[in-house]
């Protein structure tokens, strides 16, 4: 077998291997916890009889592994169960709610992205100088932030300072894209923002690394201006850690559009989550925990494999 | 030696911080929970900042606020720190099943962002401040785990270790008298990292509602409370926003100079 497609298929089985092990720790783990799930649910003044009947409707009584097997298998065909709180159907609450998560964190990255690499390119053009020092300021900044304060910073300038939008973003069924797009403005910002940062550093620091390399002199002997120099000689020597840390930044998303989506009110899964961690409603936070986990872990292997790929070193075996 | 601007600035804000959360009770101009004044005030010289959305002080209830945040923050990242550190060294010095072992139970903590399984466990477990530093103080030790068990493994290796094992000294003595004095100056800079991912860890559950709880209340807290005055063009929830970000830019400021002066070793952000 190609060397290269042996270590994808290695990475690809170790991330399965770790989504099963994650699964398997928020399933039976969080049952382990002091605290038994029916008392969590029914609070601390609930009656023995009580107790014992949602235990036995749980399925609580059963063995733990039973009971995570049987879980593991439906949910491989799709049947997350019901929520305990209103009794719908977890599945279907989350399919509504997944595509507005996606389109939320489509678009930030999609503007994250070329937005990061050209302003690293900047910064590692003008190293040291203003420009450098002034993206570098900001950065530190908006790292310092946690995602929320940052979105009020942004809602707060641009709702009540510049009068451009709305505070709170919904999104409805019949709406055209556009009309979506405008909705979702503000959320996207506060998510570009957040993601920006480390994936603009990491980037400076590639370009930065090669740009000690020999056959930098070199070009920079023969005359080259300093944007072609690192256009064509440094850029394409440090895209394969670069893709890395983007689509590791990308990762990060899962965790942003949490928070994010729960400032804006807006409909989809993490504010689905929150809503049911508040409301004790174990089944619908498992899954949708495990939801989160298996999109982080993806998108993880997923930067491996281009890491993996994009090495010549690796690419082309002795 | 010359200290650049940025570190004593930073070292005074925290300074400031501490100063406040330490004394919150004789600072205050105005009891924690009592409304003084009328919903949503403007800032005047009686409410140098405003009053909240049931009239109560804000100034008084950041500082108030101060002393809760940072004290839950300190808690959790000394106890990450000194569980962190005691696995990676063991870890480092032990080798072998027990290095393999923690280090993969480090992998699969990672393997999922903190807020993730911050959320699935807080489902479960009461909302106290015992649970939630315990909560934020081991999800956060895998980082301080990974970054003390590399620079100890670096440490083992030196003769001083050996001839300390030579001479027969228990395991003990080895990770607190040979590894941690030399191990110390990346981990001090690695503290202040891991208590701003505390500040913001415990202020990001409490703005989601998950954090502390009610009668007390740390800033993330505010912003939730004082969040809808926005649409109505009230700031409120901006002054407390505002202390997280002082906080944190502060802390980060002091740690950067730290690190820059002692190694080249860098904690990564909270995922």
């Amino acid at each position: 077998m190609h060397p290269i497609l042996k270590l994808v298929v290695q990475r690809v089985a170790l991330g399965l291997i770790l989504l099963l092990a994650v699964s398997f720790v928020i399933f039976l783990g969080v049952e382990m916890l002091p605290g038994d799930t029916a008392q969590a649910i029914l609070g601390q003044s609930a009656t023995p009889v009580a107790l014992a009947n949602l235990r036995e409707a749980l399925g609580l009584n059963e063995p733990a592994l039973t009971r995570y097997l049987k879980w593991l298998g439906h949910a491989l065909q799709g049947d997350l169960g019901v929520a305990l709180t209103n009794g719908q159907d977890i599945a279907q609450a989350i399919g509504q709610r997944f595509g507005n998560t996606l389109f939320l964190a489509s678009c930030a990255g999609v503007i994250a992205v070329p937005l990061a690499i050209t302003l690293g390119l900047i910064a590692a053009r003008y190293n040291g100088r203003w420009p450098d020092k002034l993206i570098s300021g900001i950065t530190l900044a908006t790292i310092s932030l946690p995602e929320f304060v940052a979105a009020y910073f942004v809602i707060f300038l641009l709702t009540q300072v510049v009068h451009l939008f709305q505070p709170v973003s919904m999104i409805f069924p019949g709406m055209g894209f556009w009309e979506k797009l405008h909705a979702i403005a503000l959320p996207v910002i506060v998510l570009v923002m957040v993601v920006l940062a480390h994936m603009m550093r990491m980037t400076r620091a590639a370009i930065l690394n090669v740009m000690q390399s020999a056959y930098i002199e070199t070009a920079e002997l023969k005359g080259l201006t300093p944007m072609q120099v690192i256009w064509r000689h440094a850029l394409p020597n440090s895209i394969a850690p670069i893709i890395t840390v983007v689509v590791i930044n990308l990762a990060y998303l899962v965790v942003g559009v949490v928070v994010v989506e729960v400032v804006f009110s807006y409909n989809a899964l993490g504010q689905y989550l929150v809503d049911h961690v508040a409301k004790r409603d174990l089944p619908v936070v498992q899954a949708v925990g495990i939801i989160f986990a298996a999109v982080y872990i993806g998108l993880n292997i997923l930067a491996d494999v281009i890491g993996i790929v994009s090495n010549p070193r690796l690419r082309n075996p002795k | 030696m010359k200290m650049p601007l940025s570190a004593m600035i930073g070292i005074f804000m925290t300074g400031l911080f501490l100063f406040i959360a330490i004394f919150a009770q004789w600072i205050a101009p105005y009891p924690i929970d009592s409304a003084v004044g009328k919903v949503w005030e403007g800032p005047s010289a009686q409410f140098w900042l405003g009053t909240d959305t049931i009239g109560r002080d804000i100034l008084s209830r950041l500082i108030y606020g101060a002393q809760v945040t940072i004290f839950v923050a300190l808690i959790s990242s000394l106890l990450s720190f000194s569980m962190g550190a005691f696995f990676g060294f063991l870890a480092a010095t032990r080798g072998g099943w027990i290095d393999t072992g923690l280090s993969r139970l480090v992998d699969l903590m990672m393997a999922v962002p903190s807020l993730i399984v911050a959320l699935v466990v807080l489902s479960v477990l009461p909302l106290n401040l015992v649970v939630l530093i315990l909560v934020m103080g081991v999800l956060d030790s895998t980082r301080v785990f990974r970054l003390s068990r590399a620079v100890a493994v670096d440490i083992t290796v030196m003769d001083y270790v050996e001839a300390a094992r030579l001479r027969g000294e228990k395991q003990s003595w080895i990770i607190f008298r040979e590894i941690l004095p030399n191990a110390l100056s990346p981990l001090v800079a690695e503290f202040g990292l891991r208590f701003i991912f505390a500040v913001l860890f415990i202020s990001t559950l409490s703005f989601l509602g998950l954090g502390i709880q009610p009668p007390l209340s740390d800033w993330g807290g505010m912003v939730r409370e004082n969040k809808d005055g926005l649409v109505y063009g009230k700031a409120a929830a901006m002054m407390p926003a505002a202390a997280i970000a002082a906080l944190a830019i502060s802390v980060n400021l002091v740690a950067d100079w730290v690190l820059s002066r002692t190694s080249s070793l860098k904690g990564g952000r909270g995922g």
